[in-house]
């Protein structure tokens, strides 16, 4: 058992994945390695993940943060697959992110559907740990 | 000579090449000499496969294109062959790539998206409808699901009345690649060799000039190796290529014919020539020194080396149109036969008309316009580039050798080895660039507050995903299905007993069957691939 307060100094644990049928894994894999060097516990799922199959992990390993890199421009019929099977398993992270290839006009309907923040390609690695740190303990 | 220590900082190569602010002969002499120069068109081929290279015949021009149905991807094909292009290299959608018909619930939302969706040899017809074959050779992104396609795109040619005895073109068809970088992977990684095997020997035996391997150092690249990694990954991957087809007695002249390339243009200039005359001269000696190989054909590295997106940047995108002309002017140097440029807005979508008019503009331009076809190989003799293509072909081989030692590509792409080393080079690299270690201009300096970027988005329209959908459901009531069903038994007899499954699978299409049903047919009996995760 953890003593009250050491729950703060516990590793985030983060669920990355690869939906849909995209294979430009180097963003997806570079940020695990980022999230690693900031100390969090990291699983990575690997390509061509079905939204139902992230969901299910989700419920089996209740990671506090999902992460999805999607950069064939998927993003959006994807992500609501995703909100459905979350919502089926009734499993949703406390952070959800997305990352990838989003062009800045669909931000807001990613939102729409329950994203915590998107993460361009380019966003700095510092800026995803924070973010991370900040909403994961909140 | 004086001892002195030059006083300026050290460069290095992304290779690891550490380089001389000065070059001498005696640099040259040191690092191996003059002989490895040669001629051009004669062994070792430093200097390039043919004595009078762009004079007699510039590089083909090939942009990759593809997007939403046969029939919009043709139109994109005839506005190129319009404006001068003189090759096709086909994208197809993911689903595709995967082996995934258009109405897999897997396929939702990617229909069309990325490149042409082909579902049947209706869709392989559609796409090339009166294009002369042999004219405008056709160059077929395909890794995964090539046997299908590959035996789709044969099979439109016979019914259009090509001879396969004389069809050109090619396919990528790298599949160790795909599971280092790129990921259209659909088999296990033996049964993914005997594949490309597969076709290899098909190929040998009724289709001569047509090339169905083009081994790819380009995404390994892209995925984060160095230059000198990315060559050597790529010959290693060509070994295993050749040596399995070897196996099955085949000729090494008339394989390794059957073979191309495909490399990445991005980074240091320098660096990229050094990579590929030394890479060209590499090739040459293993063919004849380790294979055996008497034809000059066989010893020849064939290229298209181009693209470049690992160099382009989603900030500032028209400063990508002008990395792409250095880019191109890599690619010539290097005497290359095929080149092919990423268009500008190509960091963040399918290229536009306008900015896939503009990658062929840039390359006409250098063609055309600054004398560098006019003599070849205009570099050779330099104290810097000879010096540096020494060490980069010493470098080269180290890695090769290295990889040998610790049980070979096949081994390490299927234990996840290379996929893992090439990620962490990716990652040390992102941290290089974000402390400006590297230099990337708009991204770690002279960057601009305003960064709004002036991309239109290539749109996805779901109605174009609808209809391919309707097309095969068309199709699928049209043909005869009992015959479809019989060609399927038959391509997965053939993957049972070990027999080549091309006749089958150019059977199989020809009687309509999908691609999602021949590698569906195919995992029947190899299974599926299990990804290895591992930093």
């Amino acid at each position: 058992m953890n003593a009250p307060g050491d729950a703060a100094r516990q590793p985030v644990r983060v669920l990355i994945a690869k939906l849909g049928l995209d294979g430009h894994d180097v963003g997806a894999k570079t940020v695990c390695r980022a999230l690693m060097d900031a100390g969090m516990d990291v699983t990575y799922t690997g390509l061509r993940q079905t939204p139902e199959e992230v969901a299910a992990a989700v419920a089996r390993t209740r990671p506090e943060v999902l992460g999805l890199s999607i950069l064939s421009g998927a993003h959006l019929p994807l992500c609501r697959r995703m909100k459905d099977a979350l919502g089926a398993e009734g499993a949703t992270p406390r952070v959800w992110i997305v990352g990838g290839n989003i062009p800045q006009q669909d931000v807001a309907a990613l939102e729409a559907l329950g994203v915590d923040a998107v993460f361009p390609v380019g966003t700095p690695f510092e800026t995803i740990v924070d973010f991370i740190e900040r909403e994961a303990r909140s | 000579m004086s001892d002195e220590k030059p006083t300026v900082p050290p460069v290095h190569w992304e290779s690891g090449l550490e380089i001389k602010p000065v070059y001498g002969p005696e640099d040259v002499e040191r690092s191996g000499g003059w002989d490895g120069i040669g001629r051009p068109g004669e062994h070792p081929y430093t200097r390039g496969i043919h004595p009078l290279m762009y004079r007699k015949r510039p590089w083909t021009m090939r942009q990759y294109s593809g997007f939403g149905t046969a029939q919009q991807t043709r139109e994109r094909f005839d506005y190129l062959i319009r404006n001068g292009q003189t090759g096709l290299n086909v994208a197809f959608d993911l689903p595709t790539q995967c082996g995934l018909d258009s109405d897999d619930p897997r396929a939702e939302g990617e229909v069309g998206r990325v490149g042409m969706a082909v579902d049947t040899l209706a869709d392989m017809e559609q796409a090339f409808e009166g294009i002369d074959l042999n004219r405008i050779t056709v160059s077929l992104t395909i890794n995964g699901a090539a046997v299908p396609i590959m035996a789709m795109y044969f099979a439109m040619a016979r019914k259009r009345g090509f001879a396969l005895e004389t069809l050109r073109g090619n396919c990528q068809n790298d599949i160790l690649k795909e599971f280092i970088g790129r990921g259209t992977w659909i088999f296990p990684v033996e049964p993914s060799i005997r594949l490309v095997g597969d076709t290899i020997e098909f190929c040998a035996r009724h289709a001569p000039k047509y090339s169905p391997v083009s081994v790819c150092g380009y995404h390994v690249r892209e995925s984060g190796a160095s230059p000198a990694q990315e060559m050597a990954y790529g010959l290693s991957i060509a070994c295993a290529y050749i040596e399995h087809a070897l196996e099955r007695g085949l000729d090494i002249d008339q394989v390794a014919a059957g073979i191309t390339f495909n490399f990445d243009i991005h980074g240091n200039l320098w660096e990229q020539v050094a990579k590929f005359r030394a890479g060209r001269r590499l090739w040459a000696k293993i063919l004849r020194e380790r294979y055996g190989a008497t034809s000059e054909r066989a010893m020849k590295l064939r290229m298209i080396a181009g693209g470049g997106g690992g160099g382009l940047t989603i900030q500032q995108p028209e400063n990508n149109i002008v990395r792409g002309a250095y880019y191109a002017l890599a690619s010539a140097l290097s005497g290359t036969q095929t080149m092919a440029l990423c268009s500008y807005d190509e960091a963040y979508t399918i290229p536009s008309e306008r900015a896939a008019l503009l990658s062929l503009r840039t390359m006409q331009i250098l063609m055309h316009e600054t004398g560098v076809c006019d003599t070849v190989d205009p570099l050779a003799g330099s104290y810097f580039v000879e010096t540096m293509t020494n060490e980069m072909e010493k470098l080269i081989v180290e890695v090769m050798e290295q990889l040998a030692a610790e049980g070979g590509i096949v081994q390490a792409v299927a234990e996840g080895r290379v996929q893992a080393e090439v990620n962490r080079q990716a990652y040390e690299r992102e941290q290089k660039l974000r402390s400006g270690e590297i230099r990337k201009v708009g991204v770690n300096c002279y960057t601009q507050e305003e960064e709004e970027p002036e991309v239109a988005f290539h749109p996805f329209r779901e109605e174009e995903a609808a209809e391919q959908v309707r097309r095969l459901g068309q199709v699928r009531s049209e043909r005869d299905g009992q015959a479809v069903a019989q060609a399927l038994e038959k391509v997965r007899a053939a993957a049972r007993a070990g027999e080549n499954v091309m006749p089958a699978a150019i059977d199989a299409v020809t009687a309509y069957a999908t691609v999602g049903e021949v590698c569906g047919a195919l995992i029947d009996v190899f299974g599926s691939y299990d990804e290895p995760i591992r930093f």
